[in-house]
């Protein structure tokens, strides 16, 4: 099927995710789409594929116009996507996972399911017993069985985000030789992703995203340098670097290893001083968050040792962590950080040390004004979080922070802000910085990265890079890391 | 919040009771009912003399014990179904008490703080259990609150019949009344307590009070309304979940106290009355907000007892207070559910 589309807008809010998108998928190729998280990829996938609206745009299947409201319009199409996190049912069997979804009236027919999933299972080298539990099955076959269920539905255009995250190398093989087969049967399919080394060996094309817009198609032979500038823009010169002033090891990780159910970081050994900034790099999902989790106290490490200003805090619990004068600034805003319905004041009252038993309402109000005015917020003391721009929120749960702190974790504390408000927040961590706090931070922005840390670990699929000295590193360079190329270099120095 | 939303949201409230009155109105009139002289009867039976005023005010103070401390636990973002439960347990904790000290020498008052005092253990306790299963077992405290209901009906139950049975046989009715010295003191031949209406003012003043002015109750917010970012923030949210159970139960408990100390002078099978499932729909009626708390509360309670009218008159069931409440209370959810989706359409 060949796919068409059209000048495809959407915003969210002030972000426009898609600008004007144009984009033509011929049938029978597998097309990949590269570009950085937040470029608007799966915005644009998920517009196709009918989980959310365009703003404006065509979609054109096979020349004629195609109106695609909700994923069962997608599906009758002939469009089916598979989600990152495959869109399955843990608690139930296999082939019951399979049906559902199926128009197939009230009784279906549980034997000819069974009988056209083995057919599937059997012409894609695939092995799935139909009568297991999906929470028994691995990622790489969840992912397998959503892909079956689709064909089942007749999907001849799979778009698939992010495929390989999770997945063994033997599964994403699998995977692959099946993507290719059904390109040369005439189907099209729809790789996204950030890893450049398997766009480049599965695509046939590829088209690159950047902040919402398509910024370059190109072929085979690919060219790494190439796509990595097309991905992150141009190189901007760095400059204002200040050299570190450290003290004493704030953080201390000894062969610490963590995991959850799709990734697992192996044996990081690092240690981090007073006033030293850390910079974590990597496509979301590569173990960072994880990462950042386990030196919060808020993962525990399957292996290794933990210390904070020198205490072993192994095994403790995130307040055993918040006692050693840590703090974790979440990244997600108002899920996480701030608490929707409460008002500025009461989250100052809230964050204060705890004072007697009534709350000294003057005293809280002069306090949140004063904070208020300190850290920059438009807002009033009565104002609920929610009701605050993006921005003032970040900067709300900045000065919700305590002092003094040791070591301070940040995701993302500058995502969807202005350049205004990005050079504001990391004046005020510099004070923090002065004060003798250590900082480590997950960004996707790579030049924030550069501008702002000593030192930069790379994460790419739950590996850890050695720790990078910013000053000797490029955007260049980061972005191949984080993309999966030029790895070999670490694995060279390892040996000994 | 300006006036003009204000303003809107009493609107909305008005059309709530309004259509809640057309609803019951059209029961009545299918159940071949003269509408007008089923309500007259209602605000008679409850407001039309001093005997039936002091009877609602003997169901409001209990309803509003449990109404508070459900303000405590929906505060927490908890769902306290197990309140009836709860309400109960301090019934038998205080029968318990009476009958341990009612042939003592001990001076009355005395035996009556004391069991009234267990009642409010009593209560705490079936909370905490709820809380346990909550906090180390993951079970849903509704499931729990559900289960321990028909735990504390069972042990109601098989108390009266069995152990505390009257001389003779055992009797729904309940068990043997106790003297009237072990009784809450009576205003005049009324069966109104003041002990028992100071006892459920002092409740809803405190728990406003501590919803509203400390440090505990604005933590308590904080863990209801996101309880993963209250954890970061470093609040122990586990822990302030069991104490919201254990506060909520031990209202609940001084609500089933009174039951037996003022109202029933025993342990009758129903003696939570309903109470605690009433109390939940008083504290969404009032949007969670313990400042109007006592006077819904108290129009609840009017309608319970102006309702018992309706069956001796009118041969109609006196369940209808149930079916008006119970509407009043989808209407003003529906509307608030109404308003939400057209202010935000407006933005």
């Amino acid at each position: 099927m060949k796919i068409e589309l059209q000048e495809i807008h959407k915003s969210f809010g002030p972000v426009h995710a898609n600008e004007g998108i144009c984009l033509t998928i011929p049938p029978g190729t597998i097309m990949g789409i590269l570009g950085e998280n937040g470029a608007g990829k799966s915005t644009l996938m998920k517009i196709l594929s009918g989980s959310i609206h365009a703003d404006g745009g065509r979609i054109l299947l096979d020349g004629h116009d195609a109106s695609i409201q909700t994923p069962s319009d997608a599906i009758r199409d002939g469009i089916g996507m598979l989600h990152q996190d495959p869109l399955d049912f843990p608690p139930m069997r296999v082939i019951d996972s399979f049906l559902s979804g199926h128009p197939s009236g009230l009784f279906p027919r549980k034997s000819a399911a069974v009988q056209a999933l083995l057919d599937l299972e059997e012409r894609f080298d695939f092995s799935i017993e139909p009568e297991a539990y999906v929470e028994a099955l691995t990622v790489g076959e969840r992912q397998q069985l959503e892909i079956l269920r689709l064909l089942w539905l007749g999907v001849n255009a799979l778009i698939l985000d992010e495929p390989t995250t999770g997945i063994s190398a033997l599964q994403k093989e699998k995977l692959f030789t099946a993507l290719r087969r059904l390109a040369q049967e005439g189907s099209t399919v729809i790789f996204v992703s950030h890893k450049l080394e398997e766009v480049e060996e599965l695509c046939d094309h590829v088209a690159v995203l950047r902040s919402g817009q398509l910024v370059g198609e190109a072929e085979p032979p690919f060219h790494t340098d190439q796509l990595v500038k097309m991905m992150f823009g141009k190189m901007i010169s760095l400059g204002g670097r200040r050299a570190a002033e450290v003290g004493a090891p704030a953080l201390e990780l000894s062969g610490v290893s963590v995991e959850d159910h799709r990734l697992r970081v192996s044996d990081v050994n690092l240690q981090v001083r007073s006033g030293e900034v850390i910079g974590l790099a990597g496509m979301e999902g590569s173990g960072q968050r994880l990462f950042l989790r386990a030196c919060a106290g808020l993962t525990r490490p399957v292996s290794g040792r933990i210390r904070i200003r020198g205490r072993d805090l192994t095994g403790k619990g995130y307040r055993a962590f918040l006692r050693q004068g840590i703090a974790f600034l979440p990244g997600s805003r108002l899920e996480e950080g701030l608490i929707s319905g409460l008002t500025l004041t009461e989250h100052f009252t809230l964050a204060q040390e705890r004072r007697g038993l009534l709350i000294d309402r003057r005293a809280c109000h002069g306090l949140a004004e004063g904070r208020i005015s300190d850290f920059n917020i438009h807002g009033q003391p009565g104002s609920t979080v929610e009701s605050l721009s993006g921005g003032n929120q970040q900067r709300a749960l900045l000065a919700l922070l305590k002092s003094p702190l040791s070591l301070l974790l940040m995701e993302h504390p500058t995502r969807g802000l202005d350049i205004e408000s990005v050079v504001w927040i990391w004046g005020k961590l510099r004070e923090r910085r002065l004060q003798g706090t250590a900082i480590i931070f997950i960004s996707s922005d790579l030049e924030e990265i550069l501008l702002y840390s000593d030192r930069i670990l790379v994460f790419f699929g739950g590996r850890v890079s050695q720790p990078l000295g910013a000053s000797a590193t490029t955007v260049d360079h980061l972005g191949q890391l984080i993309g999966g190329a030029g790895w070999d270099t670490f694995d060279q120095e390892r040996v000994p | 919040m300006n006036d003009g939303t204000r303003w809107a949201g009493l609107g909305f409230r008005l059309a709530a009771v309004l259509l809640a009155l057309i609803v019951t109105t059209i029961i009545l009139v299918l159940a071949g009912a003269p509408p007008l002289e089923a309500y007259r009867l209602i605000l008679v039976g409850s407001l039309g003399s001093m005997r039936n005023l002091a009877n609602v005010l003997v169901a409001w103070a209990p309803l509003l014990l449990a109404t508070s401390g459900l303000l405590i636990t929906f505060s927490a973002g908890l769902w306290n179904i197990g309140i009836e439960g709860q309400i109960a347990l301090g019934a038998i904790l205080t029968t318990g008490a009476l009958r341990t000290f009612e042939t003592s020498t001990v001076s009355p008052a005395l035996v009556i703080g004391l069991s009234i005092l267990a009642g409010a253990l009593g209560g705490a306790l079936w909370a905490a259990l709820i809380g346990a299963l909550k906090t180390f077992g993951g079970v849903n405290e509704i499931f729990g609150g559900l289960g321990m209901n028909f735990v504390a009906t069972a042990l109601t139950i098989w108390l009266i019949f069995g152990p505390w049975k009257r001389p003779g046989t055992g009797s729904m009715s309940g068990t043997e009344p106790f003297p009237q010295h072990l009784w809450l003191p009576q205003i005049g031949d009324l069966r109104l307590s003041w002990h028992a209406l100071v006892v459920a003012v002092v409740g809803i003043a405190l728990v406003y009070l501590l919803l509203n002015g400390t440090h505990f109750g604005l933590r308590l917010k904080a863990v209801g309304k996101n309880a993963r970012a209250a954890f970061l923030m470093g609040i122990p949210t586990s822990g302030y979940m069991m104490l919201a159970f254990l506060l909520c139960g031990a209202l609940a408990g001084l609500a089933g106290a009174l039951q037996v100390t003022a109202v029933y002078h025993r342990l009758i099978p129903a003696i939570s009355s309903g109470y605690g499932f009433l109390g939940l729909m008083v504290a969404m009626l009032v949007n969670y907000q313990a400042l109007w708390a006592a006077p819904v509360a108290f129009f609840f309670a009017a309608l319970n007892i102006g309702s018992i009218q309706l069956p001796l008159v009118l041969k109609l069931d006196s369940l209808l207070s149930g079916v008006m409440q119970g509407t009043l209370v989808l209407f003003v959810l529906a509307m608030e559910g109404v308003r939400q989706h057209f202010m935000t359409r407006k933005h």
